[in-house]
């Protein structure tokens, strides 16, 4: 995972609320088996005209918005479906960043393993934020735990201290959890004994139409 | 666990998994049990593959394909290489990493949230993970159950663990009766209208109350299923008799001695009185209505009997931005009321409605009527080949023939819209299903949530009707 500090760039407003994973990526090119390029799909509904031509008028595509690798957003976003491919097309459209009021529970976590930093402000904050984003640069410092606006106001940030230590280090999670091997196989040992029916053999069926 | 603190059944199936602590919020969690499908685990195994990683344990998973799987003839393949492609590698990569697989040709195939529970894979005090959002449908069984992304799924299936957070509580009470004709979706819809899309962000919601006791287990797993639209990370409900009498023979359940063992375990995984909660709801059952979404978030719902809201009454200006859009999106002109919505397309189906229960319900409406003339297309999609068989043995499918209706295989189908059943831009679809996002149904669809009983009447009558008052009963 590309490890994530500091990152001073521009963001761009998306101020709605409820931005779901379809909104995001939509459920038509969940057919991929890539996990890249798939930014060219994302926010299709609002990147792209009714005809399928990029809309010049999206503000996505307007400088200094189209060189953002911030997004300042509403509640909730990235609610609905678990598809890590919401993440992967953000991440392809070139953000590092997402500032929100809230996010989907899914989606959140879906950032973090793939180094999306996603980060919780409140409701009046976000939106001064907002409404400055068309002014300069937001700096976000993921060490210190704070954004700065392009006014030079400071808004600090919660987050959770092993997933903060994750990112900054560029963890792999799969090769730290394996470290802990020992530890699984004997909660796997002490599963066993308590509750058998779960290692119960054998474990597959048949089609009863057979 | 600690004996003195008073432990929510959250708290206890969190503490029963948990394998190392990570951090102050985080630990390392054991799954239980995976379940794979084709759309969300290609990208797992090959990231597997290339990093050279095994399976820890290739009997907590199963594969089932659903998402995409063609609903019509099945002896034709998949339209689409891309969908076929899916299948065919969720196939080869359950032989190869020696992970059990239902195909497309077993009467077990069906929607992966409808057959785990099925089978009996689904159990108590569990803890179950899968690449799909509504796996919170299995915290009908009071197991901690949730959807993950495509990372997690390499990571489950690597080490069988999971680095979660734990989340915040919620309990939503639900006590009293439920009026003729409501039902757990409307239960559902409810509670997702009076707390928003995102009101249980960053918790896991525990339901009680007489109400969700009186469910059936195929009720509760409607409302479960939901969970994750009010933007909670997963639902619960705690164990019963109820339960136990769900599971009990089913093949992958416990057998024999093990049962009773079983059962006794199980009975520990209840909230203790004295638990406290971060967030308390309350609802009267008597006071929930038959619901229908008007908008493009699930929280966009009115009773039967309501009207479309108006963005001019609304002060907050977000809020009546977001109801204009919706609106427009949706084709309807504020104040409409809900029974003048006339509809083009009537699905029932997937993983929220597709249980025998729902055909049941929705037959019963059906029966010795016809879809009106105005409905373009009116299907009925079983959740499972094991619903089908069972709907077939007892009539329901020649009840929806004989009135019109498209009776297809299981499937995810038209509450995705992955694979052939699309509704057609601009057209409006009664759906039975979880979402009615923005282009979820096909780009440019329209999708009013109801649950099967409004659905099938909306079907006979052309446009929403109140169920309630259904001749014969509902």
């Amino acid at each position: 995972m590309e490890k994530f500090k500091t990152l001073n760039a521009i963001a761009v407003p998306l101020p709605r609320d409820n931005v779901d994973t379809d909104i995001i990526y939509p459920g038509k090119y969940l057919t991929t088996i890539a996990r890249t390029g798939l930014g060219e799909m994302a926010f299709e509904t609002i990147r792209y005209r009714a005809d399928g031509s990029p809309d010049p008028n999206c503000i996505f595509r307007q400088p200094p918005f189209d060189r953002a690798e911030i997004l300042l957003t509403g509640h909730n976003f990235g609610c609905g479906s678990s598809r890590e491919h919401a993440v992967w097309a953000i991440r392809d459209l070139g953000f590092r960043c997402i500032i929100a009021k809230s996010f989907g529970d899914t989606f959140y976590f879906n950032c973090l393993t793939n180094g999306l930093l996603a980060i919780t402000l409140g409701e009046d904050e976000v939106d001064r934020l907002v409404s400055s984003a068309g002014d300069g640069k937001i700096l976000v410092d993921l060490e210190n735990q704070r954004v700065q606006g392009p006014d030079g106001e400071i808004y600090p940030f919660e987050m959770d201290g092993f997933q903060r230590d994750c990112l900054l280090k560029g963890l792999d999670a799969i090769d730290l959890t394996l470290q802990d091997e020992d530890l699984i196989a004997a909660f796997e040992a002490q599963q066993r004994a308590e509750q058998p029916w779960l290692y119960a053999s054998p474990s597959r069926t048949t089609d009863p139409s057979q | 666990m600690q004996a003195s603190a008073p432990n929510t059944l959250y708290d206890k199936i969190w503490q029963a998994h948990v394998v190392a602590a990570r951090g102050d919020a985080c630990a390392l969690l054991y799954i239980d049990r995976h379940l794979a499908h084709e759309v969300s685990t290609p990208q797992a195994f090959e990231a597997l593959r290339l990093a050279g990683r095994g399976v820890r344990r290739p009997e907590a998973s199963i594969g089932v394909p659903d998402h995409n799987v063609p609903t019509g003839d099945r002896s034709v393949p998949p339209a689409g290489a891309a969908s076929a492609r899916q299948i065919r590698l969720l196939e080869e990569n359950c032989a190869e990493f020696a992970i059990e697989h239902i195909p497309l040709s077993d009467l077990r195939q069906g929607i992966v949230h409808i057959i785990g529970p099925e089978l009996g894979l689904t159990q108590p005090g569990m803890t179950i993970v899968c690449g799909d959002s509504h796996t919170s449908t299995h915290g009908a069984f009071g197991a901690l159950a949730f959807g993950i992304g495509t990372t997690e799924v390499e990571h489950v299936l690597a080490t069988q663990t999971l680095v979660v957070r734990k989340a915040k509580s919620m309990r939503i009470s639900i006590d009293g009766e439920l009026p003729r004709g409501v039902t757990a979706k409307d239960m559902a819809l409810s509670i997702i209208s009076t707390i928003g899309a995102g009101g249980g962000v960053g918790h896991v919601i525990e339901y009680a109350g007489s109400a969700v006791r009186a469910l059936s287990m195929e009720g509760r797993m409607t409302l479960s299923n939901m969970s994750v639209e009010a933007g909670a990370r997963a639902g619960l409900i705690a164990p019963d008799e109820t339960t136990f009498a769900y599971l009990k023979g089913r093949p992958k359940a416990p057998q024999g001695e093990q049962w009773e063992a079983a059962v006794q375990y199980w009975k520990g995984f209840a909230s203790d009185d004295a638990a406290r909660f971060d967030a308390e709801i309350t609802l009267e059952a008597a006071a929930i209505q038959p619901l229908v979404t008007w908008g493009t978030s699930p929280e966009d719902a009115v009773p039967i009997t309501g009207k479309v809201p108006d963005p001019k009454g609304i002060s907050d200006p977000r809020k009546s931005r977001a109801v204009e859009r919706a609106l427009d999106y949706m084709g309807l002109a504020p104040d409409t009321p809900i029974t003048d919505i006339y509809l083009d397309q009537i699905f029932i189906g997937s993983c929220t409605n597709s249980r025998i229960e729902d055909l049941r319900a929705a037959s019963k409406i059906v029966k010795g009527r016809h879809v009106a003339k105005s409905i373009k297309r009116a299907m009925v999609v079983p959740g499972s080949g094991q619903v089908k068989r069972q709907a077939e043995e007892e009539g329901l499918d020649r009840i929806f023939i004989d009135a019109g209706f498209e009776w297809r295989q299981p499937g995810c189908s038209m509450c995705v819209a992955l694979n052939e059943d699309k509704v057609p831009p601009g057209e409006r679809c009664a759906s039975t299903s979880n979402r009615n996002f923005v282009g979820r149904q096909g780009p440019g669809s329209r999708t009013h949530l109801v649950s099967p009983a409004m659905a099938a009447a909306a079907a006979i009558r052309g446009h929403f009707v109140d169920v309630r008052n259904w001749p014969n009963g509902s």
